[in-house]
């Protein structure tokens, strides 16, 4: 890796030579990525180039075609079902459009993996503290008994965070956290995310194609090109190319 | 679609939902059992069909002896309706025309629930949370299913043979004592046994069409409304073939 800051750091994620196609639809060329233990992660790359495809990989919701991914020291295409699913508590994945489940309440939604994770929590009793707490922290106390109908969508964007917050992850996947916001509350999610990072130590992968968020977000940033990484470094070392694919983003 | 590659896609579609019902089975037995979510799921689709499976009970017996009395009148064998009526509604006309309702109500509806969790990525965001959406959402609907129907199916006889009665005492003055006196006389295990088995099959088939079509639903707006649409379709369809398997069985081991 270029970025010196990193060497002693310790590699949690990391993805290489990872090809896909859809057909004739070539949309993963051979993409790598490395994600450090701490860091915050920016993937950036137009609509449709394959971004939701990368990292659906990463958690075996789809399967490449061919490359490696490492994730906490597992090699993730080796994987069982059941090592898969232990894996996968530590692994958050924030949906593009949240994914609530729209038949149960914001408190049912919190409660349904934990109830599922008995080796990891125990046979809780009572999860009421857990969600509580949870949901005090994206600052939603308040909405614990509404439906996700009754939500608006930045809230739902919250509560979603606060149903991956639970299981304590060591990852969060963030696929386009504020894409369908409007920009003050995008700012908030992004806000919320910085403090989330902190409060429970997560290394985040933020896959996006909004400029502000990514410049406030970012610590090193990958440029998704044509299915590979084009570019990389800091906001500002991209937003310094000559390049016209990279300025293309900074427009 | 030409017919070569139509006759194709059926018999590739019988092969994935084959697949889907062995999956099915293995979830089954695997722990841990969502008890709790079976019992909610027995209840929504239960409750959610009681009041079209009594209308369509109610207008079968009606019309069929409606339909055939003056017949029976032509022969002098009004006397025969109850013990007629009651086995062509317990063999065959209650299991198929409550299964079709059935399949109308509770197929489309499992079908456009998980197609709408499919593409809002709910069944996604469960599986990356480490659960198994196929046992919460799928084995829960299909075993809902299947233990339902044929409660339905003996409720709704029940109220056909109610509204059957209703024109017998209005035509000819038959009463409740001697009509259901008849009906009792004249059905045997022979007729309820088989016609009761029959109807589990149905409602697993309705479940399992249903759930197949939602479970793999295509992503895009058009993708739910296909998933019921064809599910109702589909499960028709194969209610028929049921069907006819089951009667031809039936007579083998029932009929000599
Ligand atoms: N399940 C799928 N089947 C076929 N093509 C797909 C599938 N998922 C994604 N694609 C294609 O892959 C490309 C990248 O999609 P995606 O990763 O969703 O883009 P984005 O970067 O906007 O998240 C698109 O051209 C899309 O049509
Ligand atoms: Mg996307």
């Amino acid at each position: 890796m270029t970025n010196t800051g990193n060497i002693q750091k310790k590699s949690i994620l990391k993805i290489k030579d990872l090809r896909k196609s859809f057909g004739d639809n070539h949309v993963l060329n051979g993409f790598n990525l490395e994600l450090f233990e701490g860091e915050n992660l920016v993937i950036m790359g137009k609509s449709g180039s394959g971004k939701s495809v990368m990292i659906k990989c990463l958690v075996g919701l789809m399967e490449p075609d061919s490359g490696s991914i490492h994730v906490l020291g597992k090699n993730l295409l080796n994987l069982n079902q059941l090592e898969l699913d232990a894996l996968r508590i530590n692994i958050g994945f924030l949906f593009q459009g949240s994914a609530l489940y729209d038949s149960m309440t914001v408190r049912e939604n919190l409660e349904f993996p934990l109830r599922r994770h008995k080796n990891k929590f125990g046979n809780l009793k009572d999860t009421t503290p857990l969600v509580e707490e949870t949901l005090k922290s994206v600052g939603l106390l308040k909405a614990i008994d509404l439906m996700p109908s009754e939500l608006s969508g930045g809230m739902k964007r919250r509560i979603a965070l606060a149903r991956t917050l639970i299981l304590k992850p060591k990852i969060i996947l963030y696929d386009e956290p504020t894409s369908g916001l409007d920009p003050i509350t995008s700012k908030e999610i992004i806000e919320l995310m910085r403090r989330v990072q902190k409060q429970y130590n997560t290394s985040s992968l933020i896959i996006t194609h909004d400029v502000d968020c990514a410049r406030v977000i970012s610590e090193r940033m990958i440029l998704l090109v044509d299915g590979v990484n084009y570019a990389e470094g800091t906001f500002k070392e991209l937003e310094a190319y000559k390049d016209e694919k990279v300025r293309a983003f900074f427009k | 679609m030409s017919k070569s590659s139509l006759i194709k896609s059926f018999f590739i579609e019988i092969g994935e939902l084959t697949y889907f019902a062995l999956r099915f089975f293995r979830e089954l037995i695997s722990k841990p059992f969502e008890l709790k979510a079976l019992i909610k799921q027995c209840f929504a689709i239960g409750y959610k069909s009681l009041l079209l499976v009594s209308i369509t009970g109610f207008i079968i017996g009606l019309v069929i002896t409606l339909q055939t009395r003056p017949t029976l009148e032509e022969f002098g064998a009004e006397s025969w309706m109850p013990s007629m009526v009651s086995i062509s509604i317990i063999r065959e006309i209650g299991p198929v025309i409550i299964a079709l309702t059935f399949a109308g109500r509770i197929a489309s509806g499992i079908g456009a629930e998980l197609g709408s969790m499919r593409v809002t990525e709910q069944i996604d965001a469960m599986e990356v949370s480490g659960t198994n959406p196929f046992k919460f959402l799928v084995v829960t609907r299909v075993l809902a299913a299947t233990l339902t129907l044929p409660i339905l199916v003996i409720f709704g006889d029940a109220i056909a043979l109610y509204g059957s009665y209703l024109i017998e005492n209005i035509k000819g003055d038959v009463s409740f004592q001697l009509y259901f006196n008849k009906v009792f006389n004249s059905i045997a295990f022979g007729d309820i046994i088989p016609a009761t088995i029959k109807t589990f099959f149905f409602g697993f088939a309705i479940g399992l069409v249903g759930c197949y079509k939602g479970y793999y639903c295509d992503k895009g707006t058009v993708g739910v409304g296909d998933a019921a649409n064809s599910a109702v379709v589909f499960s028709s369809m194969l209610l028929f073939v049921l069907d006819f398997i089951a009667v031809f069985v039936t007579d083998l081991f029932f009929e000599t």
